[in-house]
C-alpha cells in the first residue's frame, strides 16, 4: 500500500512539474534517459547480477526493440501502433534472446561475454545492411508517442516484473545458478532452462527500453547500439551492485545526474566522469548497494529515527 | 535398487571409466574407495546425471534412467552431495535448505523435513539466518547433507564428506551417515578415508584407474591384505 502511494506521488509530482513547464526540454530528455537506463540496467542485472551470466549483448536486444517499434509506428502512427510496436519489439528481442541463449549459455564467464558481444555486433551489422532500416543513414521522423505516463508505466512495470520474478521460486533457482551451478544442478534445477529464461526476460525488457528510446528520440541509427552502449549498461549494473535492483535504479539516476551536471565542463567532462566511476569503485567495490535492497520500510524507519543494522528489512 | 552396468565415460579423449558395474541394494551403505583419479567421483556424477556416459546403462528399481537429466533423477529420489560441499555461499542456511526441496511443492511436508534436518543438525537451526559461506567446514558439510535430505531422497550419494575436516568431525559425519541410513535412506558413499568408510559399509567396491578391481563386504575388505597395503596404511 505504502509502495502504491509512493509510486503514485512520484508520478503525480513529475507530471505536475512537466505540465507547469518546471521540467523543460533538456531535463525531460534526462528523465527519459534515466527511465530507459533503469529498464536496461534492471534487466541486465537479472542476467548478470542474479543469474551470474556475464553478458555484453544488451545493446543488441535494445536495438531490435527500437527498430521493430520504429518500423511499426512509422506505418501505423497511432497510439495503438505504438503499443503494438513496443510489444512486438520486446517479443522480437526476447525471441532472439532465446534463440541466441540456447547455444551460447552453455559457455561460462569470459567466453559467454565474447559470444554475446559477437551476437550484438552481428545484430548491429544486419541493421546496418538492411534496406528497410535505411542502413547507416538510419531511420528519421519516427512518430513520438512516449510521454511521462508511458515511460513511468513501462519502467515501473519492468521493475515490478523482474523483482517479483527474483523473489519467486524461479528467481531462487536463478540465484542458485550464480552461487554454484553444479550444486544447483544436483538440487534438481534445470540450469540451462533457467539461464535461457532469465536471458529471454532480460532481452524482452531491453526490447521495451529500445522501443521507448526510438519513440522518444525519433531517430535511430545502428551506431547508437554499439559495444559501448552495452558497456554503459554494464557500468550502471556494476556500479549499483550486482544482484541489487534498487542499486541499479540508484546508479542509473546517479550517473544520469552526474553526466548532465558535467555538461558545464565540456572539455574535461569525460575525464571527470571516468574519475567519478573509478572513485566509486575504489570506495564501494561491491557497488553502491552491494547485493542489498532498499525498500520503503527502510525510509519510514529512518523517518522515525530508528536505525536498523540489517540491510534487508 | 540401483544398478549400473558396464558404464563407459570419456572426458574428451580420456577414457575415465572403463566398463564399471556396481549394485546398491535397498537399505545398504555401499562404499566406493580408491586412489586419486580412480574414477570414484566420475562414477557418482554419472549415476546422478551430472555427467553423461558414452556406454552402459544406469537402472533405478529396474527402470532405465541412463538418458534422464539430473533434475528428473532428483525427482525419482536420487540426491547428490557433491564433492567439496558446494553450498550456496551467498545465501542463508535456510535458503540453502529450501533450495534442497526445490522440486517439491508440498509446503507442509517440506517444513516437517526442515524440522527433521534441524533436529539432526541443531547447529543449522542456530545459524539459519547466517550466510552459508560463513559456516565452518564441518557445518558446511552438515548443511550440504541437510540440503540433500530436503529432497526426501530414497538414495543419497555422498562424495568425500570427510574432505578437509578434523578427525573428530569426520567421526561425527560418519555417525550421522549411519543414522540417516538407519532412518531408511540407502547410501552410496565415495571416500578416500578408506578405514572409516569400510567400518560403516555393508558392502564396498575398490576402484583403480577407471575400473572396479575388488568388491566385497566391508569387513572382508578390511581384512584383505591387498587393501590393507594399498589403502589402510599397512
Amino acid at each position: 500500500m505504502k509502495k502504491l502511494i509512493g509510486l503514485g506521488l512520484t508520478y503525480a509530482i513529475v507530471q505536475i512539474l512537466i505540465m507547469t513547464n518546471a521540467i523543460t526540454g533538456y531535463l525531460q530528455a534526462t528523465l527519459v534517459t534515466i527511465c530507459i537506463n533503469i529498464i536496461l540496467a534492471v534487466s541486465l542485472n537479472l542476467i548478470t547480477g542474479f543469474t551470474g551470466q556475464f553478458s555484453l549483448g544488451h545493446a543488441g536486444f535494445m536495438s531490435i526493440g527500437a527498430y521493430v517499434c520504429a518500423l511499426i509506428t512509422m506505418r501505423v502512427p497511432t497510439v495503438y501502433g505504438f503499443i503494438l510496436g513496443v510489444l512486438l519489439g520486446a517479443l522480437a528481442a526476447a525471441l532472439v534472446g532465446c534463440l541466441v541463449g540456447l547455444p551460447t549459455l552453455r559457455l561460462r564467464g569470459d567466453y559467454l561475454a565474447i559470444a554475446t558481444l559477437g551476437m550484438s555486433e552481428i545484430i548491429r551489422i544486419i541493421f546496418l545492411n538492411m534496406e528497410i532500416t535505411n542502413g547507416a543513414a538510419g531511420l528519421n521522423g519516427i512518430p513520438q508517442f512516449v510521454n511521462w505516463t508511458w515511460l513511468f508505466t513501462f519502467t515501473v512495470g519492468t521493475v515490478l516484473v523482474i523483482s517479483n520474478f527474483i523473489k519467486s521460486a524461479h528467481g531462487r533457482a536463478c540465484i542458485s545458478i550464480r552461487e554454484d551451478e553444479i550444486a544447483a544442478e544436483a538440487m534438481g534445477i534445470n540450469t540451462i532452462k533457467y539461464k535461457v529464461v532469465s536471458f529471454t526476460i532480460g532481452a524482452f525488457c531491453a526490447g521495451i527500453a529500445g522501443a521507448l528510446y526510438a519513440s522518444y528520440f525519433y531517430f535511430l541509427k545502428p551506431d547508437l547500439f554499439g559495444f559501448l552502449k552495452s558497456v554503459d549498461v554494464l557500468v550502471i549494473v556494476v556500479l549499483g551492485g550486482l544482484g541489487s535492483i534498487s542499486g541499479s535504479i540508484l546508479a542509473a539516476i546517479l550517473l544520469a545526474l552526474i553526466s548532465s551536471y558535467l555538461q558545464s565542463f565540456p572539455e574535461i567532462r569525460m575525464i571527470l566522469y571516468s574519475l567519478t566511476l573509478i572513485a566509486i569503485m575504489i570506495f564501494r567495490p561491491q557497488g553502491l548497494m552491494g547485493s542489498k535492497e532498499i525498500s520503503l520500510s527502510v525510509f519510514s524507519k529512518w523517518a522515525s529515527g530508528l536505525k536498523s543494522k540489517r540491510g534487508r528489512v | 535398487m540401483l544398478e549400473i552396468n558396464n558404464i563407459d565415460v570419456h572426458y574428451g579423449v580420456i577414457h575415465a571409466l572403463k566398463g564399471v558395474s556396481l549394485k546398491v541394494n535397498e537399505g545398504e551403505i555401499v562404499v566406493l574407495i580408491g586412489a586419486n583419479g580412480a574414477g570414484k567421483t566420475t562414477t557418482l556424477r554419472t549415476i546422478s546425471g551430472l555427467k553423461m556416459p558414452t556406454g552402459g546403462t544406469v537402472l533405478l528399481n529396474g527402470a532405465d534412467i541412463t538418458n534422464m537429466s539430473a533434475q528428473q533423477r532428483v525427482k525419482m529420489g536420487l540426491s547428490h552431495v557433491p564433492e567439496g560441499r558446494r553450498i550456496f555461499a551467498g545465501l542463508t542456511v535456510l535458503e540453502n535448505l529450501e533450495l534442497g526441496a526445490y522440486l517439491r511443492r508440498d509446503k507442509h511436508e517440506i517444513s516437517k523435513d526442515l524440522d527433521m534436518v534441524y533436529q539432526r543438525f541443531p547447529i543449522l537451526r542456530e545459524r539459519r539466518r547466517q550466510m552459508a559461506g560463513t559456516l565452518s567446514g564441518g557445518e558446511q558439510q552438515m548443511l550440504a547433507i541437510g540440503r540433500a535430505l530436503m529432497s526426501r531422497p530414497n538414495i543419497l550419494f555422498l562424495d568425500e564428506p570427510s574432505m578437509g575436516l578434523a578427525p573428530l568431525l569426520v567421526q561425527e559425519i560418519f555417525n550421522i551417515i549411519q543414522d540417516i541410513n538407519k532412518a531408511g535412506t540407502t547410501v552410496l558413499l565415495v571416500e578416500q578415508n578408506a578405514n572409516m568408510a569400510l567400518q560403516i559399509a555393508d558392502r564396498a567396491y575398490v576402484m583403480e584407474t577407471g575400473s572396479i578391481v575388488i568388491s566385497g563386504t566391508g569387513s572382508e575388505l578390511m581384512k584383505s591384505d591387498d587393501i590393507k597395503k594399498a589403502y589402510l596404511g599397512g
